[in-house]
């Protein structure tokens, strides 16, 4: 493996940043400090960073990599690529593959195929059997496996007995459960945000309270648990408000927010174009403003992706047929950053939210020899893997077709993004450089 | 907002200003008189395809927009949606992709999704797609062979020819729209062509057919029907949509007419001259008495017989008729 040195970017620390080189050898940082560029081994591969953050790499809790079961949409391989693309050092896997990542078999064959994929994939094993919300997955087994992270995603647990269940299970093993907060019977059917909109388009609603109740409904589970549990893509200001209040009364409670509900709001699906739409949907003005709010003031976690493809042809079936999700690795750094304020983005918060909260949620800050990955989302100091990204704060690009991932549902294509990952180094080596794979 | 359809698809009559809505109704009243000749054509479109797609059920609809396309002379297409590609698993988009493949100049397509017309018509941008019904969107040639309808009942009560009245007889005109409104494209139609043309409108329905955030729209919600039965110059009902799951929104069928139908009871109350209206087909016993729907007020049938030349308006101006240049 060649030794690499990321030179004269600002280096970005948990409480702090300066102007530093970072050597990579042997896949670990080896030296990081402004003397360092000078005396590197020879056949060191050079990358300058300057005007750019070398921080920890991206760490994804919420993609759909649709392999087994749709591979049209994307495959490991395909989505790990759109993932280094877009920074991402490691990305979990979400359960909701066909057949549901519920057993060891199903894990096993996708940390085996994430293994040779071009950064570290991590599985989120089923809370259910066939995600039915009905018997306990085998959670210790998989836990076994590495498995720190349970969820139905896709759907919410519905029943609360089958979910207070999970939850005692879960605490011991010192695992946690992440919730798809939906409440079926509310929204079933729903297409987009319910409101005045939905009612002058003529499309079944989804309303807030739908995801609401259900984060009540967990919240007061959590109490008689004392278990720990993530709550996915909230996308409502009272959602962010009841975590909020929870945390404060020193519950266990983590939550991530998606790209999409903190850029775009329902209106975008005036023209039902089904490239919008999403579960939980785009929701109002005022929801996207909390969320916001929520990301940069630190009611939230993570910013996680919720990459959900699917193929051309499905999505441009009538709106309320077309199947939900977009995608969101290849541009989520940007809308990040925007949304931090851009220029006013503080580098801090940015790597919080990217890398080292969801590398904690999700398990991957300490190195793993099984499933094997590399510790993520750590500081930048010497004996730390080699998982790393370099941003540069000041590109502006357009979001553009020729993407990484099979399938092309965004909804930002075409749309100037504001910030541009120029590499990601994935365990010691490289691999994207100037924007793109190597 | 848009203030003429000449040229244009139309999906909604939500943007339509009431100059918009008023040419359609002068244009259709010019055609009436076609349907009195023995040969009952004009040319108007001779030479002009207008494909006809729907892939929901209809018989009004199908027939009077194939017969408007026929009186004008267009060539019509008709896929019969059942017996088509489509129940091979054909998407919409290639259906539409094949239909223009053959030279259409409009298709009038009816479909159980909300949208699925300006879907249809990002696909074929250089086709007028005409909306004949979509999901629980909108009906718009439902909602202007109703207002037709009412201006000419009551233009001939007023001894004044319909198209000199303009708009005047909508003006403050109490209309009273009773029942499912949250599953009726009918009733989202209805409401944007009365407000454009200057009428109040009232909506009485139980609180689980009232669609959310109701109290956005340009309407007032009257919890009670029978408060508002006196007050109407027009009843619109709507029918009650069971196959779009309505009947679980009421405890019983015949709850929602004790409380929401148009009882023979009911109907005695109603002033004499107040219109009553049902875009069909009705549910006879349910949303009204057998009886009321054969009242000298009732314009049910009439309502039938505009549907051709509301649609020979809306095919001529949207295909044929040259935009004004202003």
């Amino acid at each position: 493996m060649e030794p690499v040195v990321l030179r004269n970017g600002l280096v970005v620390h948990p409480d702090g940043a300066g102007m530093a080189d970072v050597l990579v050898v042997d896949g670990r940082i080896a030296a990081v400090g402004t003397g360092v560029g000078r005396d590197v081994p020879s056949g060191c591969r050079e990358i300058d960073a300057t005007n750019c953050w070398v921080g920890p790499g991206f760490v994804d809790l919420h993609t759909h990599l649709r392999e087994p079961g749709d591979e049209a949409a994307e495959t490991i391989a395909s989505g790990a690529r759109a993932a280094a693309v877009g920074g991402f050092t490691a990305v979990l896997a979400m359960p909701n593959t066909e057949p549901a990542l519920d057993n060891v078999a199903l894990v096993t064959y996708v940390l085996d195929q994430g293994s040779r994929a071009v950064v570290d994939v991590a599985v989120a094993g089923a809370i259910t059997l066939g995600r039915q919300g009905e018997r306990l997955a085998p959670m210790a087994e998989l836990a076994a496996l590495g498995v720190r992270l349970f969820t139905d995603d896709g759907v919410g647990v519905q029943n609360a007995a089958v979910m207070r269940r999970a939850l005692s299970y879960a605490r011991p093993l010192g695992v946690r459960l992440a919730q798809h907060c939906e409440d079926a019977a509310l929204s079933a059917e729903g297409s987009m945000n319910e409101g005045a909109l939905s009612s002058r388009l003529g499309l079944i609603g989804r309303p807030a309270v739908a995801e609401e109740i259900m984060v009540a409904r967990d919240l007061a589970l959590l109490r008689v648990t004392g278990a720990a549990l993530h709550f996915l893509h909230l996308s409502t200001a009272r959602s962010l408000d009841l975590v909020a209040r929870a945390r404060a009364e020193g519950l266990r409670v983590s939550c991530e927010v998606a790209p999409h509900h903190f850029t775009l709001d329902e209106s975008a699906c005036a023209t039902y174009d089904a490239s919008y739409k999403v579960n939980p949907p785009l929701r109002s003005v005022n929801d996207v403003d909390a969320v916001r709010r929520a990301l940069r003031e630190g009611t939230v976690d993570a910013v996680a992706t919720d990459h959900a493809p699917h193929a051309a042809q499905r999505k441009d079936l009538p709106f309320d047929e077309a199947p939900a999700g977009m995608l969101g690795l290849e541009h989520a750094a940007s809308l990040t950053y925007e949304a931090l304020g851009a220029g006013e983005c503080d580098p801090q918060r940015f790597f919080a939210v990217l890398s080292r909260n969801p590398a904690t949620i999700a398990g991957l800050r300490q190195v793993d020899s099984r499933p094997r990955h590399g510790g993520h989302g750590g500081a930048v100091e010497v004996g730390e893997d080699g998982n790393l990204v370099v941003f540069d704060p000041t590109e502006r690009w357009e979001a553009h077709s020729n993407l990484q991932s099979l399938a092309s549902n965004s909804p930002y294509l075409g749309r100037e993004l504001r910030g541009r990952v120029r590499c990601t180094m994935v365990n010691g080596a490289v691999v994207v450089d100037g924007g793109s794979l190597s | 907002m848009i203030d003429s359809i000449r040229g244009r698809s139309l999906m909604t009559l939500h943007d339509l200003t009431r100059d918009a809505v008023v040419e359609v109704l002068d244009t259709a009243e010019s055609f009436v008189e076609v349907h009195q000749r023995t040969v009952k054509k004009v040319p108007a479109l001779k030479g002009r395809v207008v494909a006809s797609l729907f892939y929901e059920e209809s018989t009004r609809t199908r027939l009077s927009f194939e017969t408007a396309a026929k009186r004008l002379s267009a060539d019509v297409l008709s896929l019969a949606v059942a017996s088509s590609s489509v129940k091979k698993g054909e998407s919409l988009r290639d259906t539409i992709a094949t239909i223009d493949a053959l030279g259409i100049d409009a298709v009038v397509l009816r479909h159980r999704s909300s949208g699925a017309a300006e879907q249809v018509s990002r696909y074929v941008p250089h086709v007028r797609v005409i909306n004949a019904g979509d999901g629980l969107h909108q009906h718009p040639t439902q909602g202007l062979l109703d207002v037709f309808t009412i201006r000419q009942v009551l233009a001939e009560r007023r001894g004044v020819s319909a198209i000199d009245s303009g708009s005047s007889v909508f003006e403050g005109l109490r209309v009273l729209i009773v029942g499912d409104v949250l599953h009726s494209r009918v009733a989202r139609s209805d409401i944007d062509a009365y407000v454009a043309l200057g009428a109040r409108v009232r909506v009485a329905a139980p609180g689980t057919l009232l669609p959310v955030d109701i109290s956005t729209w340009p309407v007032e919600v009257v919890d009670d029907f029978d408060d508002a039965i006196e007050w109407a110059d027009v009843i619109g009902l709507l029918r009650l949509q069971h196959e779009r799951g309505a009947s679980s929104f009421v405890p019983s069928v015949s709850e929602y007419t004790a409380t929401f139908g148009l009882t023979a009871s009911r109907a005695r109350r109603l002033r004499p001259e107040t219109l009553i209206m049902h875009p069909g087909p009705m549910n006879r016993g349910v949303e009204l008495d057998s009886s009321v729907a054969d009242l000298p007020a009732a314009i049910i049938e009439r309502q039938v017989s505009n549907g051709v030349p509301i649609r020979m308006a809306v095919l001529y101006l949207t295909i044929a008729a040259p935009r004004e240049v202003a």
